[in-house]
């Protein structure tokens, strides 16, 4: 049978599995909508802004693991979902995105809403290709999805132009993929990871970096396994977190700039690090010529890229996390280190990360403390920012929970629009927004969305009415010149001293702004009214809530590393 | 820094070009010379870069080209036995009968062509390794009206040993 490029779309689509589509619609992508809503497999999702519809596919895939699809139109609708598709690509996320396309025959006329999207994408996508010729669009559909989800996931941008929507030809589906220029690595050099097991047996001071390729590659049944028959410590980065229960004897924190004290220092003396999953980025290793100055490294990841590209490692071995984890299992030796081990429970006592807040009667360490004591299984999906980083060092990460955020990119307006797509993955845990008052402004439009399809998201705002992250900067090491953080604009911005003259006088009024959207908005300043508000919020099933907590701005996040500095010098308290 | 060459393996596709020169851009890579076209398989094309680069950054090149889809093969070509040429044109505009008597001789004396002559113009041509075009133009710098083009330069492997 003969059909429409558009026809053919959606069929592929369906062929791939897709069950839902983040799509908004305009003038040169109206062939493949016709198609779209004339069918019930796929459901379709409409949000308010391209550049939170990609959030929102972001959010999906990483609850699903499965590719998140995104249509938008041309032009405007193409440029706007830049900032997602480099949020995703810094993270390895898997989307497949189609930008609607001006007809070819206008390809370069400066048309009505035509970029060369193919072009300013080719940075921030695995892979982005225009689609010049109707007989390829089956083979390319389907190189998309290949490419989006092996290897090291990514974002695939495929470029539609209209008139190629419309032309006809024989239905035809290819099942298998054969891309010469693109074979992902798929087994393991066994030699090489010998070599770096005797390194691992030899070590007396050893850690474990775990990044958040082993998340992706869903290897945190294997790795537990690996941590108690090897019993070697463990350390995440901010995106490896929740790899391995929080509660483990032997997981002592995050590394990197708001990383423990004990990690850092763990870090600074540890005869090898045997990384898995992580690429040793600026956050993670501070100051480069002085990291971990004592160690040898074994680098396991998928991408060959990121091995010595930041740190030169001893053992480079190229391999998905999951598959070279299952391998160590083969080969595994425990080895006591009784004096190694409390060496570190030593640095952790020390100085343990700050147990209370500034304010005591309320604040972010508090807020965390009662999202910990939340008993549902839990997806954690955060912004941007210091509410970011509280939640990186505070949220315990056991049974079954997930945390998910914008690490690379560190994409503010992520939060949000994520957490109604993970929300949208269905499954079946609930959905905790922790966002600041800040990023959430940057995309707080899609609370319509969240309205429109019941999505049922607990939106948790830590409202300090500051860029608070860089006002902590500008607080420490800028003499506290604070230059246009302070959200109310105003440069000479000063603070007052009490929350109550704090609220009294700034925009927006989140709980004001959330009955506009006909949503429960709760202003809460204490810990019983949080409690009572989480509560409230985990039964209303059909739609969001917005909890607005009133936090004071000179909480901050400690410890602290300045950037390009020594991951041991750390500032560790006020 | 050292000079490194590198041969691609590619997809004959457009965009190409775009995603390699690009990548050294974005990066901020010292690109030297990029060169590309056909090969005996029409669907591939084969791009000859010299660049300059420590060890570290020309590892992470080549790793970064490695994985970018549309990239067949990358062979890096700096300690292998290779053939490389790369022309030369030199425009010299003459205003004195001893400039064009200088500049046949100088011709004559670097193995370079005569490629056109008008009575004041002389168009030069010549295919060398891109460090004896290098010196060549130095020595042609002493003309005050010069034009130079280069083409950069194709290279690929050539064992020198006698195979029988």
């Amino acid at each position: 049978m003969k059909i429409t490029g558009a026809k053919h779309f959606v069929k592929a689509l369906k062929f791939e599995g897709v069950d839902t589509v983040f799509a908004y619609p305009g003038g040169y992508v109206n062939d493949i909508f016709d198609e779209l809503t004339h069918q019930d497999d796929i459901k379709l999702i409409l949000p308010r802004h391209e550049q939170a519809l990609v959030h929102m596919a972001d959010g999906y895939a990483r609850a699903t693991g499965k590719p998140g699809i995104c249509i938008v139109t041309s032009g405007p609708g193409a440029t706007n979902i830049v900032t997602s598709l480099a949020t995703a690509m810094y993270d390895s996320v898997p989307l497949v995105c189609f930008t609607g396309q001006v007809p070819r025959e206008q390809i370069g006329n400066d048309a009505f809403q035509e970029v060369d999207i193919v072009g300013i994408t080719r940075g921030v996508t695995k892979h982005s290709v225009l689609v010049k010729d109707r007989d390829e669009l089956p083979r390319i559909l389907k190189e998309a999805f290949y490419i989006a989800t092996t290897g090291r996931p990514g974002p695939v941008l495929v470029d539609l132009p209209a008139d190629v929507m419309k032309e006809i030809r024989e239905e035809h589906f290819p099942k298998t993929v054969n891309i010469r220029s693109y074979k992902p690595s798929t087994g393991i050099h066994v030699g090489q990871l010998k070599r770096a097991m005797n390194e691992l047996k030899k070590a007396e001071r050893p850690i474990f970096l775990i990044g958040g390729g082993v998340n992706i590659a869903g290897a945190g049944k294997e790795l537990i396994e690996l941590v108690n028959k090897t019993k070697v410590p463990v350390i995440t980065t901010i995106m490896g977190k929740g790899a391995i229960p929080t509660n483990h004897e032997l997981y002592i924190g995050n590394s990197g700039m708001h990383g423990s004290y004990a990690c850092n220092m763990a870090l600074e003396e540890c005869d090898l690090i045997f990384s898995i999953g992580a690429r040793f980025s600026d956050r993670t290793t501070g100051n480069l010529s002085k990291f971990a100055p004592k160690a040898k490294i074994v680098h396991i990841d998928i991408d060959t890229a990121s091995i010595s590209r930041t740190v030169t490692v001893d053992i480079p071995i190229v391999a998905d996390a999951k598959v070279a984890i299952e391998k160590m299992l083969t080969m595994v030796q425990e080895v006591e280190r009784p004096e190694w081990i409390s060496q570190i429970h030593k640095w952790q006592a020390e100085h343990p990360l700050p147990k209370e807040d500034k304010h005591k009667e309320f604040g972010p360490r508090m807020i965390m403390e009662q999202i910990n004591e939340l008993k549902e299984d839990l997806i954690v999906v955060t912004d941007v920012g210091q509410h970011q980083m509280w939640t990186t060092q505070y949220l315990k990460m056991e049974g079954n929970r997930q945390l998910i955020m914008s690490g690379g990119l560190g994409t503010m307006g992520y939060g949000f629009p994520a957490s109604l797509g993970a929300s949208l993955a269905g499954q079946k845990k609930r959905i905790i927004c922790i966002t600041g008052d800040g990023g959430f402004q940057m995309n707080m439009q899609e609370m319509a969305t969240a309205v429109c399809y019941g999505i049922p998201v607990t939106v948790v705002i830590m409202n300090n009415q500051y860029l608070g992250m860089v006002r902590q900067m500008q607080e420490l090491f800028l003499n506290q010149r604070y230059s246009l953080t302070c959200l109310k604009g105003d440069k000479a911005c000063t603070y007052p001293s009490d929350l109550e003259s704090l609220e009294a006088d700034y925009v927006p009024d989140f709980v004001k702004w959330a009955d506009s959207y006909h949503v429960k908005g709760y202003r809460v300043n204490g810990k019983d009214q949080l409690i009572e508000a989480l509560n409230q919020a985990g039964n209303i099933t059909d739609r969001p809530t917005v909890i607005e907590c009133m936090i004071h701005p000179d909480e901050l996040v400690f410890p602290m590393v300045k950037s390009g500095t020594s991951l041991y010098d750390m500032i560790l308290e006020d | 820094m050292k000079k490194r060459w590198l041969s691609l393996y590619v997809e004959n596709d457009s965009g190409i070009l775009a995603k390699v020169s690009g990548l050294f851009a974005g990066k901020g890579y010292n690109l030297e010379s990029l060169t590309v076209g056909p090969t005996e398989d029409r669907t591939i094309s084969r791009m000859t870069i010299s660049l300059l680069g420590d060890d570290a950054t020309f590892e992470q090149i080549k790793k970064q080209l490695n994985r970018m889809v549309g990239i067949i093969k990358v062979i890096d070509m700096t300690n292998i036995g290779i053939r490389s040429r790369e022309v030369l044109l030199i425009k010299v505009t003459c205003s004195r009968k001893e400039e064009v008597d200088e500049v046949f001789r100088m011709a004559q004396a670097y193995q370079m062509t005569v490629a056109e002559y008008n009575g004041g113009d002389i168009l030069l041509e010549c295919m060398n390794r891109d460090k004896h075009n290098q010196r060549i133009i130095e020595q042609f710098r002493r003309f005050k009206n010069i034009e130079i083009v280069r083409s950069g330069s194709a290279a690929i492997e050539w064992d020198v040993r006698p195979r029988l």
